[in-house]
């Protein structure tokens, strides 16, 4: 297979990039990575008439924390977050759930910034950005935004990201040191899409109550989904098996999935109940743990 | 929308990559994907195309010393940047641990998938020189043979693990004098 004919700029820096979107607005389509798209196109499901290949642009990888609060560089590789030193204690969800991505080569080459942008319902690190509230901030020639990511995921491959513009840094807001989460996934085999994934971030306040409190479901719905009504019902509660059992029972109800060969509707919104269950009692005692 | 007729779209542009430690390049349309500028411009074939679909590893090659699927990679994509295919693995007509580890542990069956399994054996063992079972299982896991034949591959790399270990700590007889090029 082979992609449809298209044009390829390999621009040297990010203005060169954000002058060509916004010369030739959704004729260009953007590539980071590639594993995502390059399927796409020798698909023919894309076919852009042009080519930004952004993928050598500096500057745009890197994980960076401050005070606290966590940035991560666009063209971040999954491979740099699975093995990242920088992200322990309360950012270790991000390593845990790179390890659930596609399988070890995709994850060489694919970059989290691509696969956000990609929006696949079934992607990982869409549950990731709406457990954790994460502000994704983009740029075009116009100048800089920042989205919340409940307001980026629209619908199956749509964002609200337009054509001219380009997702440079995901930023999360500070966290307290007793926060933790995790990530549960069900595959078929390595490098399938998610029969459900789901991920939990929790944080706890002196007292042991919860004081913040993200869940994100994966492959259940036309977008990666939040759990907004089971949020609500943990956070400022005790976590004890009672409340954590209410809450998934919550984000089950939540979920959207549609019956496919990876199994029922119905078998798949109780994975997500039993994966929230099974994820927040995990979240629950990491936090406690974290120094 | 682009001006330049549909059929001048995507035309033909130089690229230039460092193949197996040799600077080669060719001109290819931007859409020409890695594993068929390997196969067919520059005559490398033994990287192969199983799924074509970013599923089994067998189109793997490293790229700047890391596992990639060529088939999910352009050929423009990689120009300036060094690609080791299976045939890169052998030096001066001796197999590389990792070569020698499937003879010796009958790695391999029908042989597809071997060239991708050498390659991401290569590269686990150069990040990571003293494996556990479970450490070559993830690594070798974004790669199918299609054969069933994972006891063996398994045990090939920890053949080339333990291989390098050893000539290591204890350099064999004669090396030194033999040791006359690069």
């Amino acid at each position: 297979m082979f992609p449809a004919a298209f044009d390829y700029e390999s621009p040297a820096s990010l203005e060169e990039a954000l002058g060509l979107l916004a010369k030739h607005g959704d004729a260009a389509k953007v590539m980071a990575g590639g594993q995502s798209l390059i399927p796409l196109l020798k698909l023919r499901f894309a076919q852009p008439s042009l080519l930004v290949d952004i993928g050598r642009l500096k500057g745009l990888s890197g994980v960076a924390r401050h005070n606290g609060s966590l940035k991560i560089g666009a063209l971040t590789r999954h491979v740099d977050i699975e093995r990242s030193k920088d992200l322990g204690g309360a950012w270790a969800i991000f390593p845990e759930a790179a390890h659930w991505i596609s399988d070890p080569l995709v994850r060489n080459q694919g970059t989290i910034g691509g696969s956000v942008c990609h929006a696949d319902p079934s992607g990982d690190w869409g549950s990731i950005m709406l457990a954790l509230d994460a502000e994704l901030v983009v740029r075009s020639t116009k100048g800089e935004r920042v989205i919340p990511a409940a307001n980026f995921f629209q619908g199956p491959f749509t964002t609200a990201l337009r054509p001219d513009e380009i997702l440079t840094e995901i930023r999360i807001a500070s966290s307290s040191k007793h926060a933790a989460g995790a990530y549960n996934k069900l595959e078929r085999r390595v490098g399938d899409f998610a029969t459900v994934a789901v991920c939990v971030q929790v944080e706890l306040d002196g007292g042991g109550k919860v004081s913040k409190a993200g869940i994100g479901l994966t492959s259940v719905g036309p977008t990666n989904l939040k759990a907004t009504a089971a949020e609500k019902a943990l956070v400022g509660r005790e976590p004890t098996d009672a409340v954590i059992a209410e809450v998934a029972k919550l984000a089950a109800a939540a979920a959207e999935p549609k019956d496919d060969v990876r199994g029922s509707a119905e078998f798949k919104k109780d994975v997500v109940r039993v994966f929230v269950q099974r994820g927040l009692k995990t979240a629950v005692a990491r936090a406690k743990e974290v120094r | 929308m682009n001006s330049k007729s549909p059929n001048l779209v995507g035309l033909a542009r130089k690229v230039a990559m460092t193949v197996n430690g040799a600077e080669r390049g060719g001109d290819v349309e931007p859409r020409v994907l890695l594993v068929d500028f390997l196969r067919t411009n520059l005559r490398e074939t033994g990287t192969h195309v199983g799924c074509d679909t970013t599923s089994c590893g067998a189109c793997t090659v490293l790229l700047d010393g890391e596992p990639v699927k060529s088939c999910t990679l352009l050929a423009v994509q990689v120009n300036g940047r060094s690609i080791t295919t299976v045939e890169g693995l052998a030096q001066g007509g001796t197999l590389s641990p990792i070569q020698a580890g499937f003879h010796e542990e009958h790695g391999l069956q029908c042989g597809f998938c071997t060239p991708g399994m050498m390659l991401v054996g290569t590269a686990l063992l150069k990040r990571n020189p003293h494996p556990t079972e479970d450490d070559i299982r993830w690594a070798i896991s974004g790669n199918i043979c299609r054969c069933t034949g994972y006891m063996n591959i398994v045990k090939s790399i920890q053949y080339a693990a333990k291989a390098t270990a050893e000539a290591a700590a204890k350099p064999p007889v004669g090396v030194g004098a033999a040791a006359g090029g690069e």
